[in-house]
Order: C-alpha cells, then structure tokens, then sequence
C-alpha cells in the first residue's frame, strides 16, 4: 500500500501570487521573466547576487523574502541554478504561439535530451502533461546545478515545476 | 608531551575558524579532528548551501571544507586528522593518533592502509572545542534490525563512500536535515517511499520540501512510525498517524515495503569531552540539549577553555563560522596578543549573528543563546 495522505508541502497560488517574488499576471504575458517561489523568512540571500541586473533584493535582515522588481528582470534565467533552494523558475509564455517554457533546475541523472519528449509534473510532482525538452544548460558557472528548458502547451506554464525523474537502471533481485 | 597555545577539538567550520583566527595572530595552533578528513559535517554536504554571500552560500558545502582547510593551513595551523582526543586534564588533551604518520600535517593517505594507533599527549594553553552535533536516536519495535540508520549515516554512506544503503527508503523526520538526506538519496538512485513526521508541521525550509514533492514524494505529518520488521534485515515498516496528544490513532496503521529507515529527529550537541574537562552543561532544548555554559566571549565556566558551533547550540554552518572565529580571536586576546582590530572584528561578529538568528525559524535560537550567554556571564570567568 502506498501512503494516502499528501498535504500540500509546497505554496499555494494564493500564497504564491501575494509573495514579493512572483511576476504580475502581466509582466508574464510580455514574456520570460522568473518566478520565486521562496516565501518563508529563511536566512538565505545568494539569488540577490546572482541577478546582473539588480532585479532581486532581500536587504536586511537576511530573512527577508527575495523580491523581484518585474521590470528590471530581463529574463536571461542566470538566477535559476544559483538558488540553493531550487526554488527559481524561468517562465516564458511568449516561447511561441500558443506554447509556453519553463525552466528549472535538474539535479538528477540521467539527464534529459533536447528534443526529447518528457513527462511534466506540477509542484505535487503529479505528471500533468507532454513536454518537449528544448534546452539543457549546465555551463560551469551553474555550480553542477543544470538547467532544463521544457516547452508545453501554455496553459499548464503556472503549474509545471519539473520533469519525472528518468528511472536509471533499477536493480533486479538485489 | 606537546606544547601549543591553542588546541583545537573538531576540524569541522567552527573549529577550523578559530584555529585560522589563532594562527593568523602568530600563536602555535593545532588542529585534531577524529576523521579521515577535515571539513567535519561539510564533507558529506553536496547541496549548496543557505545562508549569506559572506558565509559562502551557494556554495556546496564539501567545496567550503577544502577552502577553509587551505586556509587553515595556509596560516599555519597545523591539522592532525584520524586523532580523536578522549580527555582533557590540567590543560592536557590526550589523544589517540589512529595512523602511523609523525606529527607535521596529516593527510589522508591511500597507502595509509595498515592503520596504528599511537597515543599523544597536547599540553595547550588556550583550548576551543568544537566537536559538533550528534544524531538523536529513536526507539520503535524493531529499531535495531540491520537497515535502519540515522539519516547522517546514510548521508555518509552516499556521499563519500558512494554506497546506496538501500533502494526503497522511509525517512523519519521532515526537518532540513530529512528533506536534504531524502533528496540526495534520490540523487544517488534511491527511492524514497515517504518521509514522515510526527509533528502536524514540516520542520525544515519549505523549499527543501518543496522539491521532494515535486519529485513525488509524500511528506507525511502527524504520522510516526510504528514498527520495522523483516527476517534478518528490514522488509517493512508499520506507519500510523498521530493525534493532538502524541497518541496513535487506531486503525490509520500502514504499512510500507521499504528495505532501509533512517532517522532524521535531531541533533544535540555533542559534549561529552567538554563534561569531561569539567565545564558545567545546562539544558536548553531550543538548542539540541546539554550545553556547555559559556559567556559572550565563549569561553566555558572552566577557564581557558572555549565552545563554539554545534556544540555550544546545534544551529548552522553559517552560525559555526562566525562562532569558531569569535572563540578564536577571543582565545588569541587572552593569550595578551589583543589586536588594535579585535574588538571592531568582535562587534562584527555579533551583529552577523545576530542577522542570522532573525526571522521565524531562528528567533528562538536567539533568544535562547542570549539566556545562555546570560548564565554565561555570571558563571564563567571574568576577563
Ligand atoms: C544534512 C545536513 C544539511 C545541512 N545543511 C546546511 C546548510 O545548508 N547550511 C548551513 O549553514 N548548515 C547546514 N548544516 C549544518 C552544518 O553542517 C553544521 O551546523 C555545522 O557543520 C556545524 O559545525 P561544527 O564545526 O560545529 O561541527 P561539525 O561540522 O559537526 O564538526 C565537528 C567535528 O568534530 C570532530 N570531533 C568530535 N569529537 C571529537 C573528538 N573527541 N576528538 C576529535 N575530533 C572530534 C568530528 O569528527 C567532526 O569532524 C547541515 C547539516 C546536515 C546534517
Ligand atoms: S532572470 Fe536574469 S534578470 Fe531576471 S532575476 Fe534572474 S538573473 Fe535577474
Ligand atoms: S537563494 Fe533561493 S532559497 Fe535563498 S532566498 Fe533566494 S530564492 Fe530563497
């Protein structure tokens, strides 16, 4: 029998859309730009750094929520593989007619390949749609935290969060 | 018998920071850690870690242990690793030394196979102990079959010696050190099954639990685990949900086909040699347990005798730091070298950690620490 009870360990829309790290309905219709998802008063603050264009801050104290000044963030997702917390996503709904892309950060081996198709999970790690893999960024300066860019059909751009993991090689028979 | 004027317990960050601010102010340092390798709880850490820009966030934590320990060595301190001290007397460490190598600095070596254990004695004149945290323990039927594990055990299994202790696992515990653990035992090609917790909250930063449940991981609050069983090893545990008063709820027992259960309840301050060099412990559960008492400058009611990170109050890396630097540069200024620097260093110091212990998670370890300091104050030597 597998567990029955989840209780939602990760944050609500509601929640999500009243913290200073998420993008206005509008900012994302003009197109790429991050979403936070970092809403509790954690001691933390590299995502600060990380941003060349000043559009996050956090200040003092250091558990302050990491805020996002939408206009100033240009989308350019450097951001994402900097959070210890994992907890930054690319969102573009402008990734082409009627398509959308997250990106996010991918910790797992194996890794995807571009083109291929995949599983997208939402936040409760439930796979909600296909996906195609259109980038995998992993340059030195992401710290060995790679980068994938999946592109879905739009509707699903404020839930997708992740890929199913690729099941390597389980043992059989111990 | 060995001379120094400053002895360091543990090489994890606080004991390597202290030892860097003794040696940076020209005294004799020496470093002994009972590990193979410097860098203490750091070592097993591959996550990049929380804090602030100054403390290395960001960073992964095995990363921060090679920094700080060529930073150590390149003040001059020297670090004697594989050497575990098992008492302290009359300003004496005695150690036992488990290789065969002399005293300059130790490294593990591959060849050092046919291992040897040499006793040493330390005569220091200035002694900081920072021999961190240790894993609580949990008592359950079943609880001493083969597969059951504290979650830092498995950590270890995983992360340096890259063995998977088992495929399908049940996580006790949803603080950050159970998130973490389950995540990198995934990472390493586990499955995590659930990770469970008796209290109705999760512990640890949500977005740690935010990326297990993304992973399709059931975090499971208000459950406790009932009992492990199998023939020779592990095959299944008993799980079962908990009420208001801690009381099991009759009928919500399940049961999960897991081979491995590690145990993510907490740390507490491993202060075993502090007690035996007769500095007095007071309980502070905000804190992880028994601590030795210590005053603002960190020095403990035994005079000479300094404490700092996990084991003056388990809290973090970020906080180990800044404590081990404070314990170092006030053991240094005892020793009469006070630098025109010192007390500016000092007041920086605090008002860091004083950042670092805001907010809702860490709050209570200020004002606990503050109590401390406060017994601290009147017990432990003056100045
Ligand atoms: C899973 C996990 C994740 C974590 N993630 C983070 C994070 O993201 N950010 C963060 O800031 N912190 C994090 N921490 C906490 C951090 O690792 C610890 O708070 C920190 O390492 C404490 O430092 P320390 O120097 O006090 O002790 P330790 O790092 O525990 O070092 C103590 C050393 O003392 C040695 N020792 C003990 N007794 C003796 C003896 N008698 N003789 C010789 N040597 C001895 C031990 O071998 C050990 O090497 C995490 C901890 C865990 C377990
Ligand atoms: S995506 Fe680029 S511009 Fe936007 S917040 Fe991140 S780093 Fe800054
Ligand atoms: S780096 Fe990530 S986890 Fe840390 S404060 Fe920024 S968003 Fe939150």
């Amino acid at each position: 029998m597998s567990p029955a009870i989840n209780p939602p360990s990760y944050p609500s829309q509601q929640e999500l859309r009243n913290a200073p790290g998420y993008p206005s309905q509008k900012r994302l219709e003009k197109g790429p730009v991050v979403a936070i998802e970092c809403i509790e008063e954690i001691p933390c603050n590299p995502c600060e750094q990380a941003c060349p264009q000043h559009a996050i801050t956090i200040g003092e104290p250091i558990t302050n929520c990491p805020h996002l000044d939408e206009d100033k963030c240009i989308g350019c997702g450097l951001c994402v593989s900097q959070c210890p917390g994992l907890a930054i996503f690319l969102i573009d709904l402008t990734h082409s007619q009627g398509s959308a892309s997250v990106a996010f950060p991918h910790e797992y081996l194996p890794l995807p390949k571009e083109g291929q198709t995949v599983r997208a999970v939402n936040r409760a790690g439930e796979p909600i749609c296909s996906a195609t893999v259109v980038r995998v960024q992993n340059p030195k300066t992401n710290g060995q935290t790679p980068v994938v860019t999946v592109a879905m059909p739009r509707k699903y751009a404020t839930e997708v969060r992740g890929i199913l993991r690729a099941q390597g090689g389980k043992k059989n028979g111990g | 018998m060995r001379e120094v004027d400053l002895a360091v317990v543990g090489a994890g960050p606080a004991g390597l920071t202290a030892a860097i601010e003794g040696a940076k102010r020209g005294y004799s340092t020496v470093v002994l850690d009972m590990n193979p390798r410097p860098g203490g709880q750091l070592i097993k850490q591959i996550h990049k870690f929380f804090g602030s820009r100054e403390h290395r966030a960001g960073t992964r934590g095995i990363e921060i242990a090679d920094t700080l320990f060529y930073e150590a060595a390149s003040a001059g301190v020297e670090v004697i690793v594989e050497a575990e001290v098992y008492a302290i007397h009359d300003s004496t460490l005695e150690v036992v030394v488990q290789t065969f190598a002399e005293d300059s600095l130790i490294l593990p070596s591959e060849e050092a196979t046919t291992s040897r254990s040499r006793p040493l004695s330390i005569a220091a004149r200035r002694i900081v102990l920072a021999t961190g945290g240790a894993e609580n323990a949990l008592s359950f039927a079943g609880w001493t079959l083969p597969g059951v594990m504290g979650a830092g055990a498995a950590q270890t299994m995983i992360n340096l010696w890259r063995v998977l202790p088992g495929e399908r696992i049940l996580m006790v515990g949803a603080g950050n050190v159970g998130l973490i653990v389950s995540y990198q035992l995934m990472q390493a090609g586990g499955e995590v099954v659930a990770v469970i917790e008796a209290t109705p909250r999760i512990g640890g930063y949500g977005v740690h639990a935010a990326k297990i449940r993304r992973a399709g991981i059931p975090i499971l609050t208000s459950h406790t685990i009932v009992s492990a069983s199998g023939e020779s090893r592990v095959e299944r545990a008993v799980i079962a949900k908990v009420d208001a008063s801690w009381e099991i709820v009759p009928g919500s027992e399940q049961e999960l086909e897991v081979d491995t259960i590690c145990i993510a309840v907490g740390l507490y301050p491993n202060a075993r040699l502090a007690s035996l060099a007769g500095c007095e412990l007071h309980y502070f559960p905000g804190l992880g347990g028994w601590i030795p008492v210590h005053n603002s400058r960190m020095e403990t009611t035994v005079s000479g005798i300094y404490v700092a990170g996990d084991l003056s109050g388990v809290e973090e890396a970020s906080t180990a730091l800044e404590e081990g630097r404070l314990a170092g540069i006030c053991a240094a200024a005892s020793l009469g070298k006070e630098r025109a620097g010192d007390h500016d260093e000092i007041k920086a110091i605090e008002g860091r950690l004083l950042g670092l212990r805001s907010g809702p998670f860490c709050q209570h370890r200020q004002d606990a620490k503050q109590e401390l300091i406060g017994i601290g104050e009147a017990q432990c030597p003056q100045q």
